[in-house]
C-alpha cells in the first residue's frame, strides 16, 4: 500500500461531492483525506484526495471516477513534486505556568495563537501530515482539549497549471 | 426562435425532437402535470403499463431491439424506486434507456414529503449519469444531455428526476439546447500503434481466440467481426450478452464460454495463447476462478470504456475504443501483415478444437417417463420459430437452455439480463420489443418463477395489442437454485419448491384472464403442433404452460469459484484434455 495525492477538477453543481464520496465506497477504497473547495473558476471545484492504495487498483479508480460525467479532470500529484498542506486548529490546556512552554512550541513549528483564555490557548498550524503530528506529539503533554484539521490540499511545484485545459473546454460550451 | 410554455409540454416536446416513439410508464402525483400534455401528443405513444418495473424492463427490451434509447416514466417515491432494479440491471448489461421520474416540489425536497425518495441518490450507482432538475428552463437541455449520455460511449441508463413545479413554471422553448457535459467525452478512435500490434500478435500466435462480448453488436459490429474472423481463421466464443453477434452455424463458432458454456468454448479460452477480447469484459461467470483462467494466453482487450481494461485481467494490448473502429482497424492491419507474408498458422489448433466439438457436443438427458425435457423444447423452438425471431429469457435454467439449444444467427436476437440476473426480466423486455419491432415475432422463454415475478405485463400487452409469445418452462421450481441445491446442499430443497403440483396459477387460466391465449404442453409428441399452433395467433398474445420434468439440470457446468478447468459436462463427468499437443 501506497499513499497517493489525487487532484480532482470537477464541475461546480450540487450533488458531485456525494457522486465522488459514493463512488471510493462502493468499489471498497478508504479515502484518507478529503478537502474540497473553489478554485479560480467559478465553475470548477478542486478535490484533493489521498488514498492509501496499491497502484494497480488506483487505476482503476482513477478509471472509474473520470467516468463521472461531472469530473473534469484527475491528476496525481507526485509527494516530491507538490506542495502539500493541511491545517489543524488545537485546544491545548495552559496555565500561567505551561503557557510560556507551549508558546515556544508555537513559534518552534511556525504555528499561531488564534485565541487565549485563562487556562487554554487555541494553536493554528499548517504544514504536511508529518508536521501536524510531530507538532501534536509534542503538545500532548500539556492536556489537548479540542482538535481539528482539515484535509489536505496540494498544488504541483512550477509554473503549469492542471486546470488550463480544462477552463478551456469550459469555455467552448459557454 | 422561442415559444412560452409549461415545463411540461417542454418535457413532451423535448422527447418528439430527440425521436421518442414509445414511452413505457405509469402517472402518479408527481408526475402528472407530464402525463397531461403527453396525452396530447401525436408522436409519443404513452404505454401504460401494470408495474413500473415493467416498464424498465420494457424500455430495455425496446432499446435492445431497436438499437434506439427505450424511455420509462414513473412518478416520485414508490413509482421511482420500483424503476430500481430495471436501471441496475440496465446499468450492468449497459442497455441505453432514459427514466422519467417526478419529484416533489422543490420547496418540499427533503422535508419527508408524501411520495418522497432521493431517487438521484437512491440510483447514484446503478445509472451511468442522473440528474436532478429543479428548473423549467433547464428541461431540454437535460434531455437532450440524459439522450446523449444513454446513448454514446459505453451505453447505459440515465435518470432524469424532475421536480413537479418545474413541471408547471412556464419557460422559453427553443431548440435545440446547447449540451453542457465538459466532462464527457468518450474514446471511440482505437490508437493506430495498440492495433498494428495487436494484428501483429495475432499472426504470430498458435493458438488465438476471438472472446466476443455485448460490445461488439452494440457498436453494430458482427459484419466486421465475420470478416475479421473468416480472415484470419481465428476460432470465435461468443458470451451469453453476445449469441448471435457470430452466426452459431459457422464453423469457427466455438459456442458460448462461461459456466454453462459449452467444452469447446471453454476448453479454447483456456488452451489459448492470445485472447483478443472484444467488448467484453472478463466477467466471472465466463472466467471462473480468475487465477487458472487462461493461464498461458496474452490478452488483447478492446472495450469502449477504459475501466474494463485490465479490470479482472491485465492487457498485454490494452485498446479504447468503439468496437465497429476496433475490428475494422484490425482488418485493415491484419491484410497489411498477410501483405507483408505473415500469416498466423492455426492447424494444430484447430485439430485441437474439432476435436472438442466432436467429442464433447451439447447434449441432454432424457426422462423415461415420458416426460418433457425442457432442452427438448428449446430445439423445437429454434427449429420451428427460426432465426429471424427474438427471443427474450428471464434468469435461471430456462435461460441457459435458451442460450445454449436455441440457434442464433442473427445480432441481438437474443435479449436478457446478463450481468445483474434479473428474475422476471422476459415478459416486460418482450413487450417492449414487440413494441420496437412490431414486425417481428418475439419468444419470451421464461421460467415459471421469474414468469411470476412480473406476468401482470400481459395484460398491458392484451390491451396494448401487443402480441408476444411465451414460453414457460414449468419446472415447478426454482430451477436453478434447486440445481444447485442438489448439486451443492445435499439434496436438501430449501424453498425452491414451488408446489406445481396444485397448480397455483394455472398458467392457461392465467393467460385467459389476461385476455391471452393459454397453451399447454406436457409430452414431447405435442411439443411441435402447441408452438405452431402458438405461431398462427398474431392478434393477441399467447402463453404456453410447458410441463418439463423438475430434475433437468443445465449441463456444462463449472462450479463457482473453481476453475475452467474442472468443467463438468454432465454430472462427474468431466471431459478429458489430453488430445492436446
Amino acid at each position: 500500500m501506497s499513499r497517493h495525492t489525487l487532484s480532482v477538477l470537477v464541475e461546480n453543481k450540487p450533488g458531485v461531492l456525494a457522486r465522488v464520496a459514493a463512488l471510493f465506497s462502493r468499489r471498497g477504497f478508504n479515502i484518507d483525506s478529503l478537502a474540497v473547495g473553489p478554485t479560480e473558476h467559478h465553475d470548477i471545484s478542486r478535490m484533493t484526495i489521498v488514498v492509501n492504495v496499491e497502484d494497480l487498483p488506483l487505476e482503476q479508480v482513477t478509471k472509474q471516477l473520470n467516468k463521472l460525467v461531472n469530473v473534469l479532470k484527475i491528476v496525481e500529484l507526485d509527494n516530491g513534486q507538490s506542495v502539500q498542506r493541511e491545517l489543524m486548529l488545537i485546544k491545548v490546556r495552559t496555565d500561567a505556568e505551561s503557557r510560556g512552554h507551549v508558546l515556544e512550541l508555537v513559534n518552534l513549528f511556525r504555528a499561531r495563537c488564534v485565541d487565549v483564555s485563562t487556562d487554554a490557548v487555541t494553536i493554528e498550524v499548517t504544514g504536511t501530515t508529518d508536521k501536524l503530528q510531530a507538532f501534536v506529539r509534542v503538545l500532548e503533554p500539556y492536556g489537548i482539549k479540542e482538535l481539528v484539521q482539515s484535509g489536505m490540499v496540494a498544488v504541483g511545484r512550477g509554473a503549469r497549471s492542471i486546470t488550463d485545459r480544462s477552463l478551456r473546454a469550459l469555455d467552448r460550451i459557454a | 426562435m422561442t415559444e412560452q410554455m409549461t415545463g411540461a409540454q417542454a418535457l413532451v416536446r423535448a422527447l418528439e425532437h430527440v425521436g421518442v416513439d414509445t414511452v413505457f410508464g405509469i402517472p402518479g402525483g408527481a408526475v402528472l402535470p407530464a402525463y397531461d400534455p403527453l396525452y396530447d401528443s401525436v408522436k409519443v405513444r404513452h404505454v401504460l403499463v401494470r408495474h413500473e418495473q415493467g416498464a424498465g424492463h420494457a424500455a430495455e427490451g425496446y432499446a435492445q431491439a431497436t438499437g434506439k434509447v427505450g424511455v420509462c416514466m414513473a412518478t416520485s417515491g414508490p413509482g421511482a424506486t420500483n424503476l430500481v432494479t430495471p436501471l441496475a440491471d440496465a446499468y450492468m448489461d449497459s442497455v441505453p434507456i432514459v427514466a422519467i421520474t417526478g419529484q416533489v416540489a422543490t420547496q418540499l425536497i427533503g422535508t419527508d414529503a408524501f411520495q418522497e425518495a432521493d431517487i438521484s441518490g437512491i440510483t447514484m450507482p446503478i445509472t451511468k449519469h442522473n440528474f436532478l432538475v429543479t428548473e423549467a428552463a433547464d428541461i431540454p437541455r437535460t434531455i437532450v444531455e440524459a439522450f446523449h449520455i444513454a446513448s454514446t460511449g459505453r451505453p447505459g441508463p440515465v435518470l432524469v428526476d424532475i421536480a413537479k413545479d418545474a413541471l408547471q413554471d412556464t419557460m422559453e422553448f427553443s431548440w435545440p439546447p446547447v449540451m453542457q457535459l465538459p466532462g464527457y467525452r468518450p474514446v471511440t478512435r482505437p490508437h493506430s500503434k495498440q492495433i498494428r500490434e495487436a494484428a501483429k500478435l495475432m499472426n504470430e500466435a498458435r493458438r488465438p481466440v476471438l472472446y466476443v462480448g455485448g460490445g461488439v453488436h452494440k457498436a453494430g459490429a458482427s459484419a466486421e467481426l465475420l470478416e475479421l474472423a473468416e480472415l484470419t481463421g481465428i476460432p470465435v466464443v461468443t458470451t451469453l450478452m453476445a449469441r448471435g453477434t457470430f452466426p452459431d452455424s459457422h464453423p469457427q463458432h466455438m459456442g458460448m464460454p462461461g459456466m454453462h458454456g459449452s467444452v469447446s468454448a471453454v476448453g479454447a479460452l483456456q488452451r489459448s495463447d492470445l485472447l483478443i477480447a472484444l467488448g467484453t469484459r472478463f466477467d466471472d461467470r465466463v472466467t471462473g476462478q480468475l487465477s487458472s483462467f487462461a493461464p498461458n494466453a496474452k490478452v488483447i482487450h478492446a472495450d469502449i470504456d477504459p475501466a474494463e481494461i485490465s479490470k479482472n485481467r491485465h492487457a498485454d494490448v490494452p485498446i479504447v475504443g468503439d468496437c465497429r473502429e476496433v475490428i475494422g482497424d484490425l482488418v485493415t492491419a491484419v491484410r497489411n501483415e498477410h501483405k507483408d507474408g505473415r500469416k498466423g498458422d492455426y492447424t494444430d489448433w484447430w485439430k485441437t478444437l474439432n476435436g472438442y466439438k466432436e467429442t464433447y457436443p451439447l447434449g441432454y438427458e432424457e426422462f423415461d417417463d415420458g416426460s418433457l425435457a425442457p432442452q427438448y423444447v428449446m430445439e423445437r423452438l429454434s427449429a420451428i420459430v427460426g432465426p429471424d425471431a427474438f427471443y427474450v429469457a428471464g434468469v435461471g435454467q430456462h435461460q441457459m437452455w435458451a442460450a445454449q439449444f436455441i440457434g442464433y444467427e442473427k445480432p441481438g436476437t437474443f435479449i436478457n439480463s446478463g450481468g445483474a440476473g434479473t428474475m422476471g426480466f422476459a415478459v416486460p423486455a418482450a413487450m417492449g420489443a414487440k413494441m420496437g419491432r412490431p414486425d417481428a415475432t418475439v419468444w419470451a422463454v421464461d421460467g415459471d418463477g421469474c414468469f411470476q415475478m412480473t406476468n401482470q405485463e400481459l395484460a398491458t400487452c392484451a390491451i396494448e395489442g401487443v402480441p408476444v409469445k411465451v414460453a414457460v418452462i414449468n419446472n415447478g421450481n426454482l430451477g436453478m437454485v434447486r440445481q444447485w441445491q442438489t448439486l451443492f446442499y445435499e439434496q436438501r430443497y430449501s424453498n425452491t419448491d414451488l408446489q406445481r403440483v396444485k397448480r397455483i396459477p394455472d398458467f392457461v387460466k392465467l393467460a385467459e384472464a389476461y385476455g391471452c391465449v393459454g397453451l399447454r404442453c406436457e409430452r414431447p409428441e405435442d411439443v411441435d403442433a402447441t408452438i405452431r399452433k402458438a405461431m398462427e395467433i398474431n392478434d393477441v398474445p399467447v402463453v404456453i404452460d410447458f410441463v418439463v420434468h423438475q430434475d433437468a439440470m443445465v449441463w456444462p457446468m463449472v462450479a463457482a469459484g473453481t476453475s475452467n478447468d474442472d468443467i463438468k459436462y454432465a454430472q462427474d463427468m468431466a471431459p478429458k484434455w489430453e488430445n492436446e499437443e
